[in-house]
């Protein structure tokens, strides 16, 4: 298994901070993945010996959801919505738009590590379709040129 | 001091509101003009959004859509004062779309700062939670059940029924749960409840916890909604300082707390059994019904399961009395459905209407038609996991029994429009390929079946055997529906047999395989 470097304190911290909560496990999943961007999968020792869990289960849990990663994402993550009302207008377009400008399918991270790339299904967005999501921000009434727009003042800010 | 309002919704800050909110605070500010800048909910007139208001002497003018290079021209025209500019719809009241409404659960909605305790007060919050604070629980129970409200995240159970069963069972402990996963496309009347009058629902929670008898709520989210995450954040820790919750409701020695839990993208998790399991820290697998949630629910104990519109409808129940609430709709479907539509549609948004109104008016009066121009040639009603119906159906009443009777389903009232150019045979694939996605797995009809469907529509798109392939297409979605566990996969035919039995035509043209499809 490929080993990251993560950082240890800081899942301690979560882990300590929620464990005691009713059904902590998704809180604590939600934490770690806030502080350090994903759940490693040699945290899961970790998380079941707090929890008094088996491996299998919190492996189990994190596998459910489409929402938990266990590999380093980039440092922005696009969730481009699949569903309905994005379909009805054109979205198949925009998606294919994206993954060609990006140069990714989905599930992956661009090679120098800017952009995860991810399917959603609803934004809760349907009245501006189609929408995407930039880390936490949601654009609607989308367009392929927009969208380049959109990603040429996110490359201002990369290093 | 002139009062503007540019809402913090997502779907607002979605088309730039955040950035037309700070350029209309710095030019204020360089031109030495005092400003109130509110940050309201949406009023669900999406194409207006960005709706910028102005508080003047003639009530609020709207200007929308506002682009960001339009806030300098709005300053010059004099929209401070309510002036004309061609982005100016004049009174948002008197817009046709706003005032034909029936804003009940969404009178708040857009007006107000969600955040702000003192506007919910002040338009009439929690007088519904001091009128439960006097009565017995038996009677917030038969008021609700009274009104005729029945759930409105799709499965349309009367909730006062709900509510019996669980103040009948005796238990140390006892829950109310929201269900605020809504993950149905074309849907977004949790969200901006939850992110335009949060206190609403806080306040319909702490009701429910009154009438059953429990004291812990939880609010399951869906992880896509970090806007809401946070006006509900800022509105429970208020409503805690200012005593609407915790140990002590409003000093009547009674206990009401409240948590937001957040879910991690699992569609499978809005039915209420695999909701509980999440929230346990679980797999989102279904489990078996019975017991009943009411009976047994979260950590085993008797648990109120209701969706944000259903909970968030309570409070004006017990203000304005259950005749009220039930005068509003037809037959068995009492009161308003928050409607939502979305799609190909020219004027998308919220539509908040007595039952009864019918699919027509909804898409042409409100709606506008579509937002191509093209005609309309499929709706889908209900989510996901909703039929899709043809230009025939559209006069058919937005009521429970009216769509259950053509083979639909209102579900929570989303409305998502198509114009010409879909390929239903695409759409029922599709069906088909998102239940393979958010199966839980735990039932053989929707964890292989679904893969089946999409394997088996392949095959009829591709032409390959057609009539045959029809036939085990049929076969297959008898099995889905009759013999799963959940909506999921007993709902997907909906979506996949109403595609086949309106548009035939899509799913018999001879095409090669891989062939480009009209969209």
């Amino acid at each position: 298994m490929r080993q990251t470097v993560w950082d240890r304190h800081a899942v301690a911290e979560v882990i300590e901070e929620q464990k005691h909560l009713p059904g902590a496990l998704l809180p604590i999943l939600h934490g770690i993945q806030n502080r350090i961007g994903f759940v490693p999968a040699d945290s899961v020792p970790l998380i079941a010996e707090a929890l008094n869990l088996s491996r299998a289960e919190v492996h189990g849990v994190i596998s459910f959801y489409h929402y938990f990663r266990t590999t380093p994402p980039g440092r922005h993550t696009i969730r481009v919505c699949r569903a309905e009302s994005c379909q009805a207008m054109q979205s198949e377009a925009l998606e294919s738009h994206i993954r060609e400008r990006l140069g990714i399918d989905y599930h992956e991270t661009t090679g120098d590590g800017t952009y995860s790339l991810e399917p959603v299904y609803c934004l809760g967005n349907c009245a501006a379709s189609p929408s995407i999501m930039i880390d936490r921000a949601v654009y609607g009434r989308l367009n392929p040129e927009r969208f380049d727009e959109i990603l040429n003042e996110f490359g201002k800010d990369t290093p | 001091m002139t009062t503007v309002y540019v809402p913090r919704d997502s779907g607002a800050l979605a088309l730039g509101a955040e950035r037309v909110a700070q350029l209309i605070e710095a030019h204020a500010a360089r031109c030495g003009i005092p400003v109130k800048l509110v940050r309201n909910g949406s009023r669900g007139l999406y194409w207006l959004e960005p709706l910028v208001e102005v508080a003047t002497a003639a009530g609020r003018i709207g200007y929308g859509p506002v682009r960001p290079d339009d806030v300098a021209g709005l300053f010059d025209a004099g929209f401070l004062e309510g002036k004309a500019h061609p982005l100016c719809r004049g009174s948002v009241d008197e817009i046709p779309y706003f005032k034909n409404q029936e804003r009940l659960t969404f009178s708040r909605v857009g007006v107000t700062d969600p955040v702000s305790l003192d506007d919910y007060l002040a338009l009439g919050g929690y007088r519904g939670l001091r009128r439960a604070l006097d009565m017995a629980p038996e009677a917030i129970v038969a008021e609700v059940t009274d009104s005729g409200l029945r759930g409105r995240g799709g499965a349309a159970f009367p909730t006062g029924i709900k509510w019996r069963t669980v103040l009948e069972t005796a238990a140390a402990q006892k829950y109310i749960v929201c269900n605020a996963d809504e993950g149905d496309s074309g849907t977004f009347s949790d969200r901006m409840v939850m992110e335009g009058d949060p206190f609403l629902l806080i306040e319909g929670m702490t009701i429910a916890g009154l009438a059953v008898g429990a004291t812990q709520g939880y609010i399951y989210l869906r992880v896509e909604y970090p806007h809401a995450h946070d006006t509900l954040h800022q509105a429970i820790a208020a409503a805690y300082r200012a005593g609407y919750l915790g140990r002590d409701v409003l000093g009547s020695g009674r206990k009401f707390d409240l948590e937001v839990r957040l879910g991690a993208g699992a569609y499978v998790c809005g039915e209420e059994t695999s909701l509980l399991e999440s929230l346990e820290g679980k797999r989102g697998l279904v489990r078996f019904k019975p017991p009943l949630p009411a009976i047994r629910g979260l950590f085993g104990k008797p648990t109120v399961v209701n969706n944000v519109i259903s909970l968030a409808t309570v409070p004006i129940i017990l203000d304005q009395g259950a005749a009220f609430y039930r005068d509003f709709g037809q037959g068995r479907s009492r009161g308003t459905l928050p409607i939502q539509l979305a799609g190909n549609i020219r004027r998308p948004g919220l539509v908040e209407k007595a039952f009864g109104i019918t699919l027509r008016e909804l898409l042409y009066d409100f709606g506008g038609g579509s937002a191509s121009g093209r005609p309309i040639r499929a709706v889908q009603v209900g989510g996901p996991l909703g039929a899709y119906l043809p230009e025939s159906q559209f006069d058919t009443p937005i009521d429970y029994e009216a769509f259950s009777a053509i083979g639909a389903v209102l579900g929570h009232g989303g409305v998502v429009v198509f114009d010409d150019r879909v390929d239903m045979a695409k759409m029922a694939r599709y069906g088909m390929e998102f239940c393979a996605i958010e199966s839980c797995g735990k039932c053989t009809p929707c964890r292989i079946g679904s893969t089946r469907g999409v394997e088996v529509i392949d095959k009829i798109i591709a032409g390959v055997e057609r009539e045959k392939n029809l036939a085990l297409l049929r076969d297959l979605c008898d099995t889905l529906l009759h013999g799963s566990l959940c909506a999921l996969g007993g709902m997907t035919p909906y979506p996949v047999l109403s595609a086949l039995n309106h548009f035939p035509e899509d799913f018999g043209a001879e095409r090669s395989a891989g062939a480009v499809s009209p969209n």
